[in-house]
């Protein structure tokens, strides 16, 4: 795909190519530098070995085919994508709103919206139970003019994986926004186009990168939601029991049984997001 | 130059020795009593860790209030969890000194593991029963376990690797109710959660529970030629940090002063 660099107003961290000429040579790699690089790696990728290393390989396949594990991968893959376009949806403007308003409400509406980055994913799902439950805020009134009953849903499992995804994305995209090139979009205003016809066709392409990473980030954290998903969707095979809940209950009785499933979790997001290198790992556009 | 360098290195020296110490801190946790154990730890004193079922949490919370009192120096500390995960987690080697389970399968599981205090088998503490648990408002007009069958209730139980689970599913079988659960929670609080909060119409839990719950959930009687009882068992940990103060703390959990605080939560006698 086609890459639009931002220009004059790309700081380093967005594009170390454009950089002046006094740091085109490649630094030496200093060891205060390198050892902590190192033990972070380390730090990182241990975990991730045990769990190789204790996978029960020759069980492997027996695992997989009598744990539900199946339907839950499925589920997974299902609500992790539908969270992120959900996510995209409604955060891409959410992050325009962000990146191109000064009030100081913003500054308070920013803090706000990535609320869910901290708040313990359990007590997300207590938020949405309350405010989307049968007998919550919202959600009483949904119960009583329309029928609808969130809790206990695969609909469920989407809006709590947005919960705690969309912040990710929003700004993920509102870094991409602001480093966007104004000076294009208000020749584009000036050259007679209208605000929401420059959103889509200067700004967006602008900030492509950045949205493929804001999205790239929501589905991952999407595909391994827990937390609310447990509280607010609650645990049901096929219906609302993706692959960490999946995992979490093997826990209980069967720990190799755990450890397949967390690795099939792991393949499976390897996969896509390697699917996905091309664009996504190349530097300049993390932001 | 030089002196920026140093600083720098200063900085990932410290960086790594504070990641070194986040790392450390963890099991260091149980440190104090690992170190009190085998020698002649203080009469009475040091800490204990409980890992006890979800549903004794309120029970088991007021005994240990008991015994520090009873034992000045004392610390007791809960863990309160599914059996199921609690006997995972022992199995898996985590530093506590006794379990007390809901049902003999979990304590099994620990006892074939290798996992139990030879010298202190595992004995019943208290036993309870099942019950349906209903929101305050009852919405769903729930007043027999029958009524769990009735198409559109919203019904919660424990996932059936869990023994509140298991013991749902047997009074469900006695009754020959066929009943689609709406969520299989992992442990018997979670289920009395959802009650609570009044997302289900209703839960199989313990009892005890509903006891525990208060005015928060209506309780809806099990018929006792369809209920199903569970029962304690309690023992000190093989590799116990302590276990001397284990050993005491299961001595006071059955004494008569233990038995009347779990008579008082609404379990009954072994």
């Amino acid at each position: 795909m086609s890459r639009i660099r931002p220009s004059v107003t790309s700081s380093p961290l967005t594009s170390p190519s454009l950089t002046s000429p006094s740091t085109t040579h490649r630094p030496r790699i200093t060891w205060p530098l390198a050892v902590p690089a190192t033990a972070g790696a380390l730090f990182l990728l241990i975990p991730l070995a045990a769990l190789l290393l204790r996978a029960p390989w020759r069980h492997l396949p027996g695992i997989l085919t009598g744990t539900g594990a199946l339907g839950a991968l499925r589920l997974s893959l299902l609500c992790a994508t539908a969270a992120t376009l959900c996510s995209l949806a409604l955060g891409v403007p959410l992050a325009w709103v962000l990146a191109r308003t000064d009030h100081p409400a913003t500054t308070v509406l920013r803090a706000l919206v990535t609320l869910p980055l901290v708040l313990p994913p359990v007590v997300g799902g207590v938020a949405l139970l309350l405010a989307l439950g049968r007998t919550g805020l919202v959600g009483r009134h949904l119960a009583t003019w329309f029928g609808v009953s969130l809790p206990f849903t695969t609909a469920a499992v989407v809006v709590a994986e947005t919960f705690v995804a969309m912040p990710f994305l929003v700004i993920t995209v509102e870094g991409a926004l602001r480093s966007a090139d104004r000076d294009l979009e208000e020749a584009a205003a000036t050259l007679g186009s209208g605000p929401f016809a420059t959103f889509r066709r200067v700004t967006l392409p602008l900030a492509a990168p950045g949205l493929l990473a804001g999205g790239v980030l929501a589905w991952a954290r999407a595909l391994g939601e827990f937390g609310a998903t447990i509280t607010f969707a609650g645990n049901f095979p096929d219906v609302t029991r993706t692959m960490p809940l999946t995992v979490y209950l093997a826990l209980e009785s069967d720990p190799d049984a755990a450890v397949a499933l967390s690795l099939v979790l792991l393949a499976t997001s390897v996969a896509v997001l390697a699917l996905l290198r091309g664009t996504w790992m190349a530097p300049g556009t993390g932001r | 130059m030089a002196d920026q360098r140093h600083r720098a290195a200063l900085a990932a020296a410290l960086a790594v020795c504070a990641l070194a110490g986040a790392c450390a801190s963890a099991p260091s946790a149980s440190a104090p009593s690992a170190s009190a154990a085998p020698g002649s730890p203080p009469p009475g004193g040091g800490r204990i860790t409980v890992l006890a079922a979800a549903s004794l949490t309120e029970a088991f919370t007021t005994l240990g209030d008991r015994f520090e009192a009873a034992h000045p120096g004392a610390t007791v500390t809960f863990s309160f969890a599914a059996s199921s995960t609690l006997a995972t987690q022992i199995t898996a080697g985590a530093p506590a000194d006794v379990f007390a389970s809901a049902g003999t399968e979990a304590m099994d599981a620990v006892t074939a593991a290798r996992r139990v205090d030879p010298s202190a088998p595992p004995s019943l503490i208290a036993r309870t029963t099942m019950a349906v648990a209903v929101p305050a408002a009852n919405p769903a007009r729930i007043t027999a376990l029958a009524d769990l069958a009735r198409p559109r209730t919203k019904l919660a139980l424990c996932a059936p690797t869990v023994p509140c689970g298991a013991a749902a599913r047997t009074v469900l079988a006695k009754a020959g109710l066929t009943v689609t659960p709406v969520t299989e929670e992992a442990n018997v609080k979670a289920v009395l959660t959802t009650v609570r909060l009044g997302e289900v119409d209703a839960g199989i839990v313990y009892v005890t529970d509903v006891h525990a719950a208060g005015a928060a959930v209506r309780h809806v009687p099990v018929p006792d030629a369809v209920n199903t009882s569970v029962g304690y068992p309690l023992a000190v940990l093989a590799h116990a940090p302590n276990p001397v103060l284990a050993r005491e703390f299961v001595a006071f959990v059955r004494s008569a002063e233990g038995t009347a605080a779990l008579t008082a939560a609404g379990f009954t006698r072994p």
